[in-house]
């Protein structure tokens, strides 16, 4: 799937670009050309250099070695919390559609109403209740995402719950946990793959957004949200606090939007979009 | 009488989808009722803050039932709800429901504006990039859009700052005054947070248009239509455009919805005084009754606008107002 993803000359710039923010998460202490946490109270606001290629923040922190540090929450909230809801709300959705009648009211409902809520609020909400951490940005993200999985893996489930090799299963005498784990689940993935690789992108900016309020992952830890959060007390005399992080959150969602978009493409021709 | 039956018709439509409205707004107000029970420690203490002091805790418990079970408990909460009664905020004392109704004022100002900047950019950019396919035209629409929807609001916010406040002063980077006070001074104040909340509306309302317009203009009545000799502008103005407009309505009452929550964000970037921003300042002051009520109130317009969407495009859809 990647040969084929990197074929495509749109999607493999998405590939480059959500590589790259994956190297910086996993080689963040190899790429740093400094402690990201460390202050150099000599060199407060500098201008990008030699020295700091992105400049320093008001206590004289390298921007570029947090930058790359603050690839890590961001990739990590986004992979745990699109993980977290894409198995649950599957789960959710093959269950609902499989058993139907009261389990599927029910279920369902439930997801009507957490969709029912502005997903920026209702993690704002949840982690406001639960208080700000790493966890609870991934829990409060998966919750929000929850509803989308549901809807999609029950559709598909409804489908091909129907079909002659469901049935034959049955008339065979599959148990339940059987049918619906090792008959079902495999025929209804692939939509539910797509759509999990098109919240990747928001899962991210959603993190951004509880950083730069000051729910997410606290500080020191960098992250690209809280420091743009700390960046707007210093614009008029260091623009580019303000420019670095913001590069790196947009590039990032720029590659996995292209990416989704490709992998759409790619496994579920039907939803193409017309180019 | 035939206008008669489409009332009663009409009548009927609208009442079965308000009931079918009810188990979501039920749910929320649930939600809404067990976040400050999700809050670790005494709700009493969550919802009056830890110098309240012990007769109005007792008397806080007595009204709000909480030596009650938690079912008792919650209609309680949501007769008092009903009523308008939506509590006292932490700081400051005032009613919930008269500070989140006057919040509401500059929001939807703000939500107004960002939506017809959205759609004066989208919906053109959408029909050229389709009636312009593959052109350097529609590439540019479409690469646009893509980094529009790639950028997160605050950091177009910031960038708006940086380039219109701080390096060319033209409009204040925060701030809000009443359109009564001031006409032209709201405008100005107006103009950053308005352009950061509909640059990302408008992204996705280009795409849509531009997708919904290419699969129109390959439909046969669009080929007869220029089979008839009927000029290119007739054929996307009077035939294409009507058709494509149902998923542009949807998506647009969808995007209201979701300006509801982009609004959090945009109005803390601008100090812009709206309900978002009063959520996010009462979220830090721990003034959970203020969070409470915002995300009821919220959820609920949610919800309305949702509905109101579907009876929109049922109005303008013949198909489905058949179906």
């Amino acid at each position: 799937m990647l040969t084929k993803l990197a074929a495509d000359r749109r999607s493999a710039t998405g590939l480059l670009f959500v590589g790259l923010a994956v190297l910086m998460a996993l080689a963040a202490p190899l790429i740093a050309t400094h402690d990201p946490n460390r202050p150099d109270f000599v060199a407060t606001l500098a201008a990008p250099s030699l020295d700091h290629v992105f400049g320093t923040d008001d206590l004289g922190r390298d921007t570029f070695s947090r930058v790359v540090y603050g690839a890590q929450a961001s990739i990590l909230v986004g992979v745990l919390s699109v993980a977290a809801a894409f198995v649950f709300g599957t789960i959710l959705g093959l269950v609902a559609g499989f058993f139907g009648r009261w389990i599927d009211a029910l279920i369902m409902r439930v997801m009507d109403v957490i969709f029912a809520f502005p997903s920026i609020l209702l993690a704002l909400a949840i982690t406001a209740v639960l208080g700000p951490s790493l966890t609870n940005a991934v829990l409060a993200i998966a919750i929000v995402n929850l509803p989308v999985f549901a809807r999609i893996a029950r559709a598909q489930t409804l489908i091909v719950a129907r079909l002659d090799f469901v049935e034959a299963g049955r008339a065979i005498g599959a148990t339940t946990p059987r049918l619906l784990f090792r008959t079902i689940l495999p025929n209804i993935l692939t939509p539910v793959i797509v759509q999990g690789s098109l919240l990747f992108a928001s899962a991210i900016i959603t993190e951004s957004y509880l950083s730069f309020l000051g729910l997410g992952v606290q500080p020191p830890t960098p992250t690209w949200g809280n420091m743009l959060r700390n960046a707007i007390g210093f614009l008029d005399l260091a623009p580019w606090l303000a420019c670095f992080p913001g590069l790196a959150i947009f590039l990032v969602v720029l590659g996995f939007n292209v990416l989704g978009d490709g992998l759409r493409d790619k496994l579920d021709p039907r939803d193409a979009s017309p180019g | 009488m035939n206008r008669f039956k489409v009332l009663i018709y009409a009548m009927l439509v609208i009442s079965t989808r308000l009931l079918s409205l009810m188990p979501v707004l039920f749910g929320t107000s649930l939600v809404s009722f067990l976040l400050i029970r999700l809050v670790p420690g005494d709700p009493a203490l969550a919802l009056l803050g830890l110098e309240a002091d012990e007769a109005a805790i007792t008397a806080f418990r007595e009204k709000l039932s909480l030596d009650q079970p938690l079912a008792a408990q919650y209609f309680t909460w949501l007769g008092n709800v009903l009523s308008g009664d939506f509590g006292r905020s932490i700081q400051g004392g005032r009613e919930v429901f008269p500070l989140l109704i006057g919040a509401l004022g500059p929001t939807a100002l703000l939500s107004v504006a960002a939506l017809v900047i959205s759609l004066a950019i989208a919906v053109p950019a959408g029909i050229v990039a389709a009636t312009r396919r593959n052109s350097a035209a529609d590439y540019s629409a479409s690469f646009l859009a893509l980094c529009g929807l790639s950028m997160p609001s605050f950091w177009l916010g910031i960038l708006l700052i940086l380039a219109f406040s701080i390096w060319f002063p033209v409009f204040p980077s925060s701030g809000y005054v009443s359109p009564l006070t001031s006409p032209s001074e709201f405008l100005r104040h107006l103009v950053l947070p308005a352009l950061t909340l509909g640059a990302a509306l408008a992204a996705a309302t280009m795409r849509m248009t531009r997708a919904t317009m290419l699969e129109v203009l390959r439909s046969d009545y669009v080929r007869t239509a220029r089979a008839k000799g009927l000029a290119g502008r007739m054929v996307v103005m009077r035939h294409a455009l009507p058709n494509a407009q149902i998923p542009i309505i949807t998506l647009i009452g969808i995007q209201i919805g979701q300006l509801l929550g982009g609004v959090v964000i945009t109005e803390t970037v601008f100090s812009w005084p709206g309900i978002g921003k009063i959520a996010v300042d009462a979220i830090f002051a721990r003034d959970y009754p203020v969070v409470q009520g915002a995300v009821l109130l919220t959820a609920t317009l949610f919800v309305l606008i949702n509905f109101i969407t579907d009876l929109i495009y049922t109005l303008v859809d013949p198909r489905v107002r058949v179906s």
